[in-house]
């Protein structure tokens, strides 16, 4: 069979190539917010808001499918569920920017205006030290990590997998989303938080602002993709995709498997709610729709598109499916649930290493 | 001065004439000012005498007239007098006295109230079930003099709470103590809260009375709390009985092949737009027929689910064996493709799906609690259609198959089950039985494309509660979950409930991994 040009050029490529090739896409993110700021509109070499917004907003979701891939790829363990701790570091992000509002939002008052709405007389306690950016980065990275912690611990004590464990989590994300869709709850209802303006005192909305958040995103995917690879080559790494592949095994070897997974499980709930902090900022809404099942569940198609248990697969899974995303649903709305579930399809029937793992055939052969 | 003498006159004129009603009430019914008029019917309801019916009714239907000084009712070329019901020669030029909407109003509750006292005891029922919300406390005379009269029970006991809720307003403590203590023995909401008033010193200012009408307050409550228990837990079991629909089929592929189909929401939906199309069709060709057309949706909906879940399993499902984690993903796919396929066929709205009349209405255990027919009808079929499965599954060769395929494919295999094609009619089972639930579905909630979206993580939990590949624990653990739920929705709203439903299966599974019944057997994995 002939094979397709690009694929031809990337099967020939060589470890040195790939890591040459990666190089240079990561010097490409970084050269994307320069453009931004040193060009005017009028210039060839401009990249807009637009642009800018949409592609900091796939890379939160690659850190997400990176993460994914931590607890999939190498722990087989399928989270239907992290749209939940995406979205709660993204509210725990978001209460520091509701804060930072001050009294420019609409009522005047010290109160964020949704509380104020509420006839609320004064912060519920979770918001204490909310102003704090110090303390709600603590927040962004612990709440997803308690939660995580306290969900990952009854439920590999007591060695649920497979299928439960993944529509456990997937109820878990639902119920998270009918708690945070109540106006008591405390976090803006069905609304959620938006209308930011500032951060770390700086105007959200000008260039420079977005630039350096689209560059700390890029420092964190970047990190969280030399730590994923680390780890995966680490002897922990190893006794993970032991796990994966032989649990009972591995017991009777003298493993016990509830640690390694619930480090891993826990590991990859906190770079979701990094990767919701980042979000947030850069999107300027978060709700609770971002809890939705539908959304935990497309992230497990990214890795599974890109190929699992690689982590540069989830990436390119994660930016193909979101930049075709944004495509579908400007140029044909009605077929966009046709394409994904078809695609949900396809990937699972033929593509059971993804992409790479094409790749990869194509370099055997 | 002129209207007093006029009467004067009356009743002087009258006294010759034999009279069943006292002619000067019967002249002021045609008195100019509206205030009189209303005196004068409630004087002659009072009287719940049949010659009052008589000429209030004449009233109400524009047929009194006044005649000079005389009231005569003119019934086409005849006349009667008003007072005595004497036939009198017509009477030149009649002028019709004005009667208005508070007149009409008037005489509409006053012709109600005398319809107490008619010859026939339904008649009777039907009043005295009908003054129950509108009794005012003038009535208490009238309402008195009909309870000596009664002698049906059931007329009488509505009229003691009726002539009770008159009193209330009565001026004399021990009247209206006696009403409070009367009304204390019913259930209704709406009795509740015409003793609430009494319950405080602004409204009452006898504290016997009002101790009394605290303790009778509280006694309604505690009434009404029970009734609205079991109303919860009557929807709770129709709630149940539809998870048990979906739960099963979930439970028997799950049992069969490992698998979680995640389109199993999905397939309910196609069994509720089934009984849509069946709606249509009956609507269109056979509208003599329409309540029929619900009995004629369940073999369609069936056979529809069965078929769209072969086609999944023939095409998908089939090729996907042992990879439970892809199948998921897969199915999700399945799922979304079948929600767009919804959408672009029937719109991206609800459509509506109409009770038949033979299950509209429900049965009055309580003044606030109804059980209504549609629920009762589910829960019925739902066991109906377990009853169904348990034979299949437990008596027939295919059940039998379907069983040895659960506990151990390779030695079913073995000893020559074709596994595969267990497989493909256990999973067209599963879907039908899915159809059979939108059926059921249709009845009681809305019909859109995202209808079964809601229903797969329900039905899993029952699945998971239940024990894999078991009839007995899918039973107990839908209707539980379902009454559960349904109660704790009541006490703590339906998030709540939601949330802490999931805490209490998570902690479930810690003390028994595999349901309430697990198969037993010694196997790792």
């Amino acid at each position: 069979m002939r094979k397709p040009l690009t694929l031809r050029i990337l099967s020939s490529l060589d470890k040195k190539s790939w890591l040459a090739l990666g190089v240079f896409l990561a010097l490409a993110l970084v050269v994307i917010p320069v453009l931004h700021l040193n060009f005017p509109e009028d210039s060839a070499l401009h990249v807009s808001t637009y642009a800018i917004t949409l592609i900091g907003k796939i890379m939160c979701y690659a850190l997400v499918a990176v993460a994914m891939d931590l607890i999939w790829g190498y722990g087989g363990i399928l989270s239907l569920g992290h749209g939940l701790f995406f979205a709660l570091g993204g509210y725990a992000f978001g209460m520091y920017l509701m804060r930072q509002i001050g009294r420019d939002g609409s009522y005047g008052a010290d109160l964020p205006d949704f509380m104020v709405f509420l006839d609320w007389k004064e912060l519920p306690w979770f918001w204490l030290g909310s102003d704090s950016f110090g303390w709600v980065a603590f927040l962004v990275m612990a709440v997803p990590a308690l939660v995580a912690f306290v969900f990952g611990y009854f439920a590999f004590r007591s060695r649920i997998k497979g299928v439960y464990f993944s529509i456990m989590t997937q109820a878990l994300t639902f119920a998270g989303m009918l708690l945070f869709f109540r106006n008591e709850t405390g976090f803006g209802g069905n609304n959620g938080f938006t209308g930011f303006t500032r951060i770390l005192g700086f105007d959200i909305t000008a260039q420079s602002t977005r630039a350096a958040l689209f560059f700390a995103t890029v420092v964190l995917l970047v990190g969280s993709l030399y730590l994923g690879f680390r780890l995966a080559r680490s002897k922990f790494g190893r006794v993970l995709t032991a796990l994966r592949d032989a649990e009972n095994r591995l017991m009777f070897c003298g493993y016990d498997p509830r640690g390694y997974k619930l480090f891993i499980w826990v590991l990859s709930a906190v770079l979701c709610g990094l990767a919701g902090a980042l979000y947030v900022p850069q999107v300027g809404i978060i709700n609770p729709s971002e809890m939705a099942p539908t959304q935990s569940i497309e992230a497990a198609v990214w890795v599974a598109l890109g190929g699992r248990g690689t982590l540069i697969g989830p990436l390119l899974g994660a930016g193909l499916v979101n930049g075709m995303k944004s495509w579908f649903t400007v140029a044909f709305p009605e077929y966009w649930l046709f394409f994904l579930g078809a695609l949900f399809i396809v990937v699972t029937l033929y593509l059971p290493r993804g992409l790479l793992g094409l790749l990869r055939k194509e370099k055997e052969q | 001065m002129k209207k007093t003498l006029n009467a004067l006159l009356l009743c002087l004129g009258s006294l010759s004439a034999h009279a069943a009603l006292d002619p000067a009430q019967v002249r002021q019914l045609a008195a100019d000012d509206s205030s009189e008029k209303v005196a004068a019917i409630r004087q002659l309801t009072q009287t719940a005498d049949p010659d009052a019916v008589r000429i209030l009714k004449a009233m109400a239907d524009d047929s009194l007239f006044l005649a000079g000084d005389k009231v005569v009712i003119i019934d086409g070329d005849k006349a009667f007098d008003g007072a005595s019901g004497e036939a009198i020669k017509m009477p030149a030029n009649p002028e019709s006295p004005t009667v208005n909407n508070r007149i009409r109003g008037e005489l509409a509750s006053a012709l109600a109230a005398l319809k107490l006292f008619d010859a026939d005891a339904t008649v009777r029922l039907a009043s005295a079930q009908k003054l129950q919300s509108q009794v005012t406390p003038e009535m208490a005379p009238l309402l008195a003099r009909a309870l000596e009269k009664e002698s049906d029970a059931q007329i009488k006991a509505l009229l003691v709470l009726a002539h009770a809720q008159a009193n209330l307003a009565n001026t004399d403590p021990a009247a209206r103590l006696a009403a409070v203590k009367a009304l204390a023995e019913t259930s209704s909401p709406t009795i509740k809260s015409v003793l609430l008033p009494l319950t405080e010193k602004a409204g009452e200012p006898d504290d016997k009375v009002r101790y009394e009408a605290i303790a009778a307050v509280k006694a309604i409550d505690s009434r009404l709390a029970i009734a609205e228990n079991v109303g919860r837990a009557f929807s709770g079991l129709s709630l149940g009985s539809i998870l048990l629909l979906g739960a099963l089929g979930l439970a028997i592929t799950y049992g069969v092949m490992g698998i979680i189909n995640m389109a199993h929401g999905e397939l309910l939906m196609v069994g509720a737009y089934s009984t849509y199309g069946m709606q249509s069709l009956f609507r269109a060709y056979f509208p003599d027929a329409i309540d029929w057309y619900l009995p004629a949706a369940i073999p369609v909906a069936f056979f529809a689910a069965a078929m769209v879940g072969v086609i999944m399993e023939r095409t998908v499902i089939r090729w996907l064996y042992g990879r439970t984690l892809e199948t998921l993903l897969a199915t999700w796919g399945l799922s979304l493709i079948l929600i767009q396929a919804a959408r672009v066929l029937f719109g991206a709205q609800n459509v509506e799906v109409s009770n038949p009349g033979w299950m509209s209405g429900g049965i009055e255990v309580m003044p606030n609690l109804i059980l209504p027919w549609n629920r009762i009808i589910i829960v019925g079929f739902a066991m109906f259609v377990l009853f169904l499965v348990w034979v299949l599954i437990n008596k027939t060769r295919l059940g039998m198959f379907v069983r040895a395929v659960t506990q151990n494919r390779a030695m079913a295999g073995c000893v020559g089950v074709p596994t595969a094609r267990i497989d493909t009619m256990a999973f067209a089972l599963g879907a039908g039985i899915a159809g059979l639930g939108g059926v059921a579905l249709s009845q009681i909630s809305n019909v859109g494309p995202d209808m079964g979206q809601g229903y797969i993580v329900d039905s899993f939990m029952v699945v998971v509660v239940g024990g894999v590949g078991q009839l007995a624990g899918a039973v107990w653990a839908a209707l539980g979950l379902g009454i559960f739920s349904k109660l704790l929705e009541g006490w703590a709203g339906a998030v709540i409930a939601k949330i802490s439903i999931l805490v209490c299966i998570i902690i479930f599974i810690q003390k028994r991994p595999q349901g309430i019944f697990a198969l037993k057997g010694r196997f790792v994995e």
